[in-house]
């Protein structure tokens, strides 16, 4: 006998579950909120991650910053021993002076009459402004002669300029940081945020007289830019080597772009995939009132199912029945899910401060373990239906 | 003469109640010739029932053999079992048991639809069967919308859409009022006398009985005895 045509099953199925509307939609409830989970989870996992990965990059290529101590995940940061005069020293090690920066920070506040902003104050040089890309929107950089002769002269990030000057030109005017006065020569031009941080909340000062101003002789790190890619690596073993070769028995660390990216990528990797587990569980938990729907469903039709057999169903006739039956609940509801998961997506990108991109591969890995949820779960109440003895069956009332 | 459309060879079927056996068949033994027109008639509990389930292949018997169009049913594969439900065997219930939400068309069309036919078919043949039996303007109707016989004669089109050999019918009049149970019994006579196909049916009216050319007595769960209309007796142990 010939088999019923697959079109044929599906067409009885849809009608079983229309007949049932509302329990088939309550049904499916489960399963599109597991899919919808999935989809806005990963999502927002994938999101944070290809944020987090642009603001790195956005820190300009090449660069290696050169800190002292081990730098591993929790650890608390090593007090500084680097000074001035090592930076002299890396910069003969690394050949290129201007390929070479340092850095003094420290959270103070400033303030232009009786405005009053706190901001990070970054003890720096000239050759910031290179190595970091950081371009100069107003007035001028620090000049080697700012540092050289511990002068006085601050350039402002755009929205420090903006809260303290507001609509006046900033440029030669005064601003007092930590209780010295300083004149502005310059404004940085907007770059944005890294890490929660914005870059345009800074001001940056010669870090002699940052040295002076904070009553220190150390500094937080330096950073050294790469000429290529592939310089990155030898670079920095050969300023950390060098470093070592200093200070025996002490350790000096070298950060660089890719070695960030490698770790926070697999952080957050894993973090979605953690999210991405709690979502399928709550696909699975819909997949468990499938099944049970889909037994009560069985019981309810038993006379139905002895009629079928009575009339000529072979067991896996009803078996596919009731399995199509299932695999189309958590389908459609995969597919509602799928709907709902993009647009909350989407809506939660443009609507919220949370990144969050779609990604194919977690839309085909709902809909497939949606549509595997079906199976799993349809088979044992489908083979209990095809299993029915027909006299049975129909003797039930 | 030809094969027999059923033969049974001392059938028994014994129910498992709360650990006690029930025996509701007790060996019987009965031939349904090709063509034939047969009642079962007997009191309530007798087994007719179950005896009807048996020919039919919706039950196995507990033991004794049965015979299809000459082909022993112990030995056949569900597959194979459904197959000769689906082509051999019409059945029409006390209940009717039609689809709920289905029209009367496609209710009539269903064994159709585990033969594998296309819809067009299975659509034709239908209307076909549904007009054989008085109901061409009820195509579209679903059993709530019909009265107990026009329902009934929906189960009859749809035992019917299959041409089979033999239509089993437990007491296909039972719940209909005289003059609708008058006309499905003038439907199954003329399927038997103009179609050929053998009739077997159960029933508690001696009238519906009287259209058979054959009553088989059951009590007891075995075969009392068998009468032909013309008059002869049939030895019932044989
Ligand atoms: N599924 C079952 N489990 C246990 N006993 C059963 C079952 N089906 C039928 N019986 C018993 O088998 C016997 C025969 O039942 P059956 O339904 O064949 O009688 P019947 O002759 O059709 O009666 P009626 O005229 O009332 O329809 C009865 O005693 C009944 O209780
Ligand atoms: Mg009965």
């Amino acid at each position: 006998m010939e088999a019923v045509n697959a079109t044929e099953a599906l067409v009885m199925a849809m009608e079983a579950l229309r007949v049932n509307r509302l329990r088939s939609v309550l049904t499916m409830l489960g399963v599109i909120i597991g899919v919808l989970a999935v989809v806005i989870l990963v999502a927002i996992g994938t999101g944070a991650k290809d944020e987090i990965e642009r603001q790195i990059s956005g820190l300009g290529t090449n660069i290696i910053l050169v800190v002292p101590g081990r730098i591993s995940l929790g650890a608390a940061p090593t007090q500084s021993k680097l000074g001035l005069a090592d930076v002299a020293y890396v910069r003969r090690v690394v050949g290129d002076p201007s390929k070479v920066t340092v850095s003094l920070q420290s959270g103070e506040t400033v303030r232009v009459g009786r405005t009053e902003v706190f901001v990070t104050v970054i003890g720096t040089d000239q050759n910031l402004v290179n190595i970091f890309e950081r371009p100069v929107g107003k007035g001028r950089p620090l000049s080697e002669t700012d540092v050289d002769t511990r002068r006085r002269v601050a350039v402002l990030g755009s929205e420090v300029a903006d809260r303290l000057f507001g609509d006046l030109d900033p440029i030669g005017r005064q601003v007092t940081v930590a209780g010295a006065r300083f004149r502005v020569v310059g404004v940085y031009a907007t770059v944005g945020q890294t890490f929660g941080l914005s870059r345009d909340q800074e001001i940056h000062i010669p870090v002699t007289t940052a040295q002076r101003l904070l009553g220190i002789e150390r500094i937080n790190g330096l950073a050294v830019g790469a000429s290529g890619p592939d310089e990155i690596d030898p670079l920095s073993d050969r300023v950390t080597a060098a470093l070592r070769d200093r200070y025996p028995g002490e350790q000096f660390s070298a950060v660089t772009q890719t070695a960030l990216l490698g770790t926070i990528g697999s952080v957050l990797g894993m973090l979605t995939g953690v999210l991405a587990a709690i979502a399928g569980i709550s696909l699975l938990v819909g997949g468990v009132g499938v099944s049970n729907i889909m037994l009560v469903s069985v019981r309810e039709r038993t006379r139905e199912i002895g009629l079928r057999k009575a009339l000529g169903a072979r067991q896996r006739d009803i078996l596919a029945q009731f399995l199509i039956e299932a695999v189309l609940l958590t389908t459609i509801g995969g597919l509602v899910g799928i709907l709902l998961g993009v647009g909350g997506a989407l809506a939660i990108e443009a609507f919220t401060e949370v990144p969050a991109s779609i990604t194919w591969w977690s839309i085909a890995l709902a809909f497939g373990v949606s549509a595997a949820v079906g199976v799993f779960f349809g088979v044992a109440p489908a083979r209990r239906a095809g299993r029915l003895d027909p006299v049975i069956a129909l003797r039930a009332e | 003469m030809t094969a027999p459309a059923i033969e049974a060879v001392d059938l028994t079927r014994r129910y498992q109640l709360d650990g006690v056996a029930v025996e509701a068949l007790r060996g019987v033994s009965l031939r349904i010739d090709q063509g034939e027109f047969t009642a079962i008639v007997g009191p309530s509990g007798s087994g007719k029932s179950t005896l009807m389930h048996l020919l039919g292949c919706l039950d196995r018997p507990s033991s004794g053999v049965l015979r299809i169009n000459g082909v022993d049913i112990a030995r056949l594969s569900d597959a194979a079992l459904a197959e000769l439900r689906n082509r051999t065997i019409g059945f029409v219930f006390q209940s009717f048991h039609l689809l709920a939400r289905t029209t009367a068309l496609d209710n009539v069309a269903l064994p159709l639809v585990y033969r594998g036919l296309g819809r067009a078919e299975r659509r034709a043949r239908a209307r076909a069967a549904l007009e054989s039996v008085g109901l061409g303007h009820r195509m579209d109707h679903r059993p709530s919308q019909m009265s107990g016989g026009e329902q009934q004669r929906v189960a009859i089109a749809r035992a019917l859409v299959g041409e089979p050999k033999v239509l089993l019918a437990d007491e296909p009049t039972g719940n209909l009022d005289t003059a609708n149970g008058a006309e499905v019994m003038a439907i199954l006579d003329r399927l038997n006398a103009g179609g050929g196909v053998a009739v077997v049916l159960v029933t508690h009216e001696a009238e519906v009985a009287a259209h058979a050319r054959r009553q088989v007595h059951v009590r007891d769960g075995l075969i009392e005895r068998i009468h032909l209309r013309d008059g002869l007796a049939e030895d019932g142990a044989s």
